[in-house]
C-alpha cells in the first residue's frame, strides 16, 4: 500500500516540477507539444532492427532534464516503471525471430534480441520525452495546448477531470484498501473475492462522487459547454527557434545513421 | 427588500423508491435572515438543500426564490441567486486551478474576461486566501479548500447561500475562521449542521426537521433552550449551553449513564468559567 501512497506524492512531485520558471517552463506549451509530438513519430517510425541510430534521441531528454532543472533520478524512477510493461512486448521475439544478425566468432546474435533492445529503447525514449513534457509544461497547460492544436474539446475536459480526480480516487482506494489490511492481520484475509467487491465498491463511490460533481457544476450554471479562461501564451521567436531546431535535428537523425556514420568515419569504410 | 426571501410551501419529494424525504415543508426566510437547518441523519435536510436550487424537483408544493417560483425555465436564473456550498470540497473543486475554479460560475454566466478576473480577485480576498490564486485544488489543506469552495460561489455574486455542514472536518483553528468568515457576510444564509455551537453563534433563527417534517422553527436561543424538543429530536444543546463539566458534572451526562466526572469532594474548584 506503500507503492500507492507514494506514487501518489510522485504525481504530486511532478506537478510541482512544472511550477518552476526555466526558460523550457516559460515556453509556449504548443511548441513543447509538437516537438515531443514529432520526437515520437520519429522514435517509433525506426526500423524494427535498428538501435544505434537512435541513441542520438537521447540528447534531446537529457537536454530539457538539464536546462529545465529537473530530478534525473526521480525521472529515472519513473521511466522504470514502464520498462516491464515494454519487456512483456518484446520478451517474446528472441524465441520466434532466430535470424542471425551479428555474429562475433562464435557468438551468434538474433534479430529477436536485437528488436527486444529496440523495443525497450523506444519504450525509454518515448515514456522520457512525455514525462518531462508534462514537468516542464504541467499537465493543464499540455491539455490545453493540444485543445489548440485541434483537439477535441470533450477529450481535453475528460483528461482534465481525469487528472483532478485521480488524487481523489487513488485516496479513496488507499483507505479503503489500509482498512482491509488492518483487520486481516498480514494474512491473505478471503483472498481475490474480496478485491472484486472492493473495487466494485470503489465504482459505486465514484459513480456517486460523479453525480456530486455534477450537481456542483449545475449549481454554478453549467450548462454543457466549457469555458476555459487561456492563460495568454504567445508564439514568439524563441518558440520557433526551439521547435525548428529541434525538429531539424530528428528529422536528421531519422534519415541519416549518425553512429554509424561516425563510426565508418574513424574506421575509414566511407562509403 | 423582499426580493432575497424565501418561500417554501408544502414542500413534498417522494424518492423514486417512494419513501418519503419531505412531508410537506413550509418556511420563509427573509431577506439577510442567518436560518439554520438542523436534524438528525436521515432527517431530509440534504434533501431540502437540493430542492433550493432546484436540481431535484419537488413532488408537491413550490419554491419561490425572490418573486420568482422556481420552475423548469428559471432554473439559470435561480442557481445564479442561490448560492451553493457543498459539504465535500472535492465535489466543488473540480478545476485544474483556484482560479479556473473560481471564474467557472462567472464564464459560464457568459461574462467578459476582465470582468470574470476582477470577480475571481474580489471573491479571493474576501475569503482571505489570495496567495492560492494559481494552486491546484488537491495541493490545498481542508480549511483552504472550504475557503476556496466559497469563493466559487461568492464570485457569482449570490443574494442568498446555502451552505451544507460547513464546519465538517475542520480543525479548531479553521471551523473559527470559517464561522468569522461567514459571520461577515450580509447573505441570506441558510446552514445545515449537526454543530451546533456554530449554529449558536451564526444564525438566530432555527428550523428542526424530523422525519422530513419541521419540528421546530423560531428563535435559535429558545429552541435550543427546550430540552425535551431537542431529545425528541434526537439533538442535544450545544455544549455552549451546557453547564460546565467539573462544577456540574450531572448536567453533561445521559440519564441512563453514570457521571463520566466523578463528582469530587472539595467545593471550591480551580477553573475559570
Amino acid at each position: 500500500m506503500l507503492a500507492i501512497d507514494g506514487s501518489l506524492l510522485d504525481f504530486k512531485q511532478l506537478d510541482l516540477l512544472a511550477m518552476r520558471q526555466t526558460a523550457i517552463h516559460r515556453l509556449d506549451p504548443r511548441a513543447k507539444v509538437l516537438t515531443t509530438l514529432i520526437f515520437i513519430i520519429c522514435v517509433v517510425s525506426f526500423g524494427r532492427y535498428e538501435i544505434s541510430a537512435m541513441l542520438p534521441f537521447l540528447i534531446y531528454p537529457v537536454v530539457l532534464m538539464t536546462v529545465g532543472d529537473l530530478p534525473g533520478g526521480y525521472l529515472l524512477r519513473k521511466i522504470l516503471i514502464v520498462i516491464p510493461f515494454a519487456l512483456v512486448i518484446g520478451i517474446f521475439n528472441p524465441v520466434f525471430d532466430r535470424q542471425v544478425i551479428m555474429q562475433f566468432g562464435p557468438f551468434e546474435i538474433w534479430g529477436g534480441w536485437i528488436s527486444c533492445m529496440s523495443i525497450l529503447m523506444r519504450a525509454i525514449l518515448t515514456t522520457s520525452v512525455a514525462l518531462i513534457l508534462v514537468a516542464v509544461t504541467g499537465f493543464p497547460a499540455t491539455c490545453e495546448a493540444l485543445e489548440k492544436l485541434g483537439m477535441p474539446k470533450v477529450f481535453a475536459v475528460q483528461l482534465l477531470f481525469l487528472y483532478r480526480y485521480i488524487f481523489v480516487l487513488t485516496d479513496e482506494s488507499v483507505r479503503t484498501s489500509r482498512a482491509r489490511q488492518l483487520r486481516t492481520f498480514g494474512r491473505r484475509g478471503l483472498g481475490i473475492r474480496q478485491f472484486g467487491s472492493m473495487i466494485g465498491h470503489l465504482l459505486l463511490r465514484t459513480w456517486n462522487r460523479a453525480e456530486r460533481i455534477h450537481m456542483a457544476m449545475l449549481s454554478r450554471g453549467f450548462s454543457g459547454e466549457f469555458h476555459t479562461t487561456h492563460r495568454q501564451s504567445r508564439f514568439g521567436r524563441e518558440e520557433i527557434v526551439f521547435m525548428g531546431g529541434w525538429i531539424a535535428f530528428f528529422v536528421l537523425f531519422r534519415v541519416y545513421n549518425a553512429p554509424q556514420l561516425l563510426g565508418r568515419l574513424f574506421t575509414g569504410t566511407m562509403p | 427588500m423582499s426580493h432575497h426571501k424565501v418561500e417554501v410551501k408544502d414542500l413534498r419529494y417522494v424518492y423514486p423508491d417512494g419513501t418519503v424525504a419531505l412531508h410537506d415543508v413550509s418556511f420563509r426566510i427573509h431577506h439577510g435572515e442567518s436560518v439554520a437547518i438542523v436534524g438528525a441523519n436521515g432527517a431530509g435536510k440534504s434533501t431540502l438543500l437540493l430542492h433550493l436550487n432546484g436540481y431535484l424537483s419537488a413532488t408537491s408544493g413550490k419554491i419561490v426564490i425572490g418573486d420568482i417560483q422556481l420552475a423548469k425555465h428559471n432554473l439559470t436564473e435561480i442557481r445564479r441567486t442561490v448560492g451553493m456550498v457543498f459539504q465535500d470540497p472535492d465535489d466543488q473543486l473540480f478545476m485544474p486551478t483556484v482560479f479556473d475554479d473560481i471564474a467557472f460560475g462567472p464564464l459560464n454566466m457568459g461574462l467578459a474576461a476582465a470582468e470574470v478576473e476582477s470577480r475571481v480577485t474580489e471573491a479571493l480576498e474576501r475569503v482571505g486566501a489570495a496567495n492560492l490564486r494559481n494552486k491546484p485544488p488537491y495541493h490545498l489543506s481542508g480549511g483552504e479548500k472550504k475557503r476556496v469552495a466559497i469563493a466559487t460561489v461568492l464570485s457569482m455574486l449570490p443574494e442568498i447561500l446555502v451552505l451544507d455542514e460547513p464546519t465538517n472536518g475542520l480543525d479548531p483553528y479553521a471551523r473559527r475562521q470559517l464561522i468569522a468568515l461567514l459571520q461577515a457576510f450580509h447573505h441570506t444564509r441558510i446552514v445545515t449542521s449537526h454543530d451546533l455551537d456554530m449554529v449558536l453563534e451564526l444564525c438566530e433563527r432555527t428550523i428542526i426537521l424530523q422525519e422530513g417534517r419541521v419540528m421546530a422553527d423560531g428563535p435559535t436561543l429558545d429552541i435550543f433552550g427546550n430540552e425535551e424538543l431537542l431529545k425528541t429530536c434526537r439533538l442535544e444543546k450545544p455544549l455552549a449551553m451546557q453547564g460546565c463539566p467539573i462544577c456540574s458534572p450531572g448536567s453533561r451526562v445521559m440519564p441512563e449513564q453514570k457521571p463520566l466526572v466523578p463528582p469530587h469532594g472539595d467545593k471550591n474548584h480551580d477553573h475559570e468559567h
